[in-house]
């Protein structure tokens, strides 16, 4: 084929799915802010999305947080600069490991699972029938999902800030010979609540694209088994790649704070 | 005095996938009251056509009139209001698997009509009743359920807000023949009751001739035969007649 075909063809179709997804989100929204409201959905999705995550979240943010403080005691130490350890691994966690991996976490874990539901409902003719029994799928399936996620990621990310630095914490305390005392309190004046607050509005907006990315790409399949299995890989792919480019962009928007 | 409008109408419908032309101009009409069952062979369309019938897919020329009303291009909550009128039976029954037996046989009534659930739940108790499950069955949920006893509640469900019009999407694949006769008499029994409309696709010819006061034959994107089910088997029609045989030889296979 015409390599230069082959790029207008890829090109036009990345602008198309583009388009596609944001009718998608509008539709969401709109569906999210107009009643009726399915409050038992979306306090399902809530459970689904943010209760039975805090595990996966919480064991992510421990870890990080202790590799964190490790890595940054060994670079700190190149300029004799190991006491600012606690104050650098408040600000990543918070500003950015804390929103991030909570978010990659959900992208796994939530997004592969709504992309799988609403795709088997898709194949097996079930968002077919909630057409034909007078409900809006959009209303149903998809404001639930959206809400559920823009509300429960910042909390999640809160409890990882939290878990993230006390792991920090942990390891500072056992083995690097910092007073538990004196890490809480560097931690606590060096933090702005701009740290905090910044990093919880990353963790909406991560968690609008995690669960949109689900939602659309469950929505859209086609082709039985096999298309609710390349959905769920489109959602997780697309919502981490998302992530990330979301990150770099409100990272941007955020540094003269 | 002129005739009263069809119930449901099809006028010119036309749909094509990937530049495949699968209707081609689709006339269909069917009187209040009255059981039209659609048979063709795979592949021929009879899905698309229930599905553009019932608005569950946009046609991408023609018209379709529910008494005598436009509503090809509904949308929003007219389409959700004009599909208050339907009931719809699908092929894999299609119910909904988070939620127990009665909530899915009631679901219209909970969250479009908005009914008490105690209310609701007692409208699906009956409906259920109606297809021969008992109450126990209610709180069951789909999974647990035979695939016979799966079409029985989307049956229910189809029939629980007495619908104007119902459609029944290939309602006896995948069951035993005793279970596609139960479930064919369970049809003829709620469409008589309701005084429903009642439009079915199949390519089982012993459901369409239960089912149907008339049937029709889809074939090359066009209905190519229509009459009463009591003349299926004298049809004059070789296309007909071959499908009926069940023969592999005919002008279907020559020709397509």
């Amino acid at each position: 084929m015409n390599p230069v075909r082959a790029l207008g063809r890829s090109t036009l179709g990345m602008v198309r799915t583009a388009g596609a997804v944001t009718l998608f989100a509008g539709k969401g929204v709109g569906a999210a802010i107009a009643p009726p409201y399915f409050l038992g959905q979306f306090g399902t999705q809530v459970l689904a999305i943010g209760y039975f995550s805090l595990p996966v979240v919480g064991l992510t943010a421990v870890f990080t947080g202790a590799a964190l403080a490790l890595n940054i005691y060994t670079g700190g130490g190149r300029f004799n600069a190991e006491q600012i350890m606690p104050q650098i691994v408040a600000l990543g966690i918070t500003r950015e490991l804390g929103p991030v991996l909570a978010a990659l976490m959900l992208a796994g874990r939530v997004s592969a699972a709504i992309a799988a539901e609403i795709g088997a409902m898709r194949a097996t003719e079930q968002i077919d029938a909630l057409q034909t029994l007078s409900t809006d799928p959009f209303r149903y399936l998809i404001a639930p999902r959206l809400l559920a996620a823009v509300v429960v990621l910042p909390v999640l990310t809160a409890v990882a800030d939290i878990i993230g630095i006390m792991g920090g914490w942990i390891v500072a305390t056992s083995t690097l010979g910092f007073s538990g005392a004196v890490y809480v309190k560097n931690t606590w004046d060096f933090l702005q609540s701009w740290d905090v607050v910044s990093g919880l509005i990353k963790a909406a907006v991560f968690g609008f694209l995690v669960a949109l990315m689900g939602c659309y790409h469950g929505y859209m399949t086609t082709g039985g088994a096999r298309g609710v299995g390349r959905a769920t890989t489109h959602a997780v792919v697309s919502a981490a790649i998302l992530i990330f480019a979301a990150d770099y962009l409100m990272t941007s928007l955020f540094t003269h704070h | 005095m002129p005739a009263a409008p069809a119930k449901i109408e099809l006028k010119g419908v036309k749909k094509a996938f990937g530049g495949r032309m699968v209707l081609d101009g689709v006339d269909l009409a069917v009187a209040p009251g009255a059981s039209l069952v659609i048979i063709g062979g795979s592949g021929q369309g009879k899905s698309v056509t229930i599905k553009i019938a019932a608005g569950l897919m946009r046609a991408d020329a023609g018209k379709v009139f529910v008494d005598g009303a436009d509503v090809t291009r509904l949308r929003g909550a007219a389409q959700r209001r004009r599909a208050g009128q339907f009931g719809f039976l699908f092929q894999g029954a299609a119910l909904f698997d988070s939620l127990p037996v009665w909530r899915n046989v009631a679901f219209r009534l909970l969250y479009a009509d908005r009914l008490p659930p105690a209310e609701a739940r007692a409208a699906a108790v009956e409906a259920l009743r109606r297809v021969g499950l008992g109450e126990h069955v209610a709180d069951l949920y789909p999974g647990e359920l035979s695939g016979g006893m799966q079409k029985r509640v989307g049956l229910a469900r189809a029939v629980a807000a007495h619908p104007e019009i119902l459609f029944f999407d290939e309602p006896t694949t995948g069951l035993d023949p005793i279970n596609a006769d139960v479930i064919n008499n369970l049809i003829v029994e709620q469409v008589k009751r309701l005084g429903s409309t009642a439009v079915t696709i199949t390519h089982d010819l012993a459901s369409a001739r239960k089912i149907g006061d008339e049937i029709a034959m889809l074939y090359g994107g066009r209905i190519i035969w229509r009459g009463p089910a009591a003349d299926i088997d004298r049809s004059g029609n070789p296309y007909v007649e071959q499908f009926v045989a069940g023969r592999a030889e005919g002008p279907i296979a020559s020709g397509g």
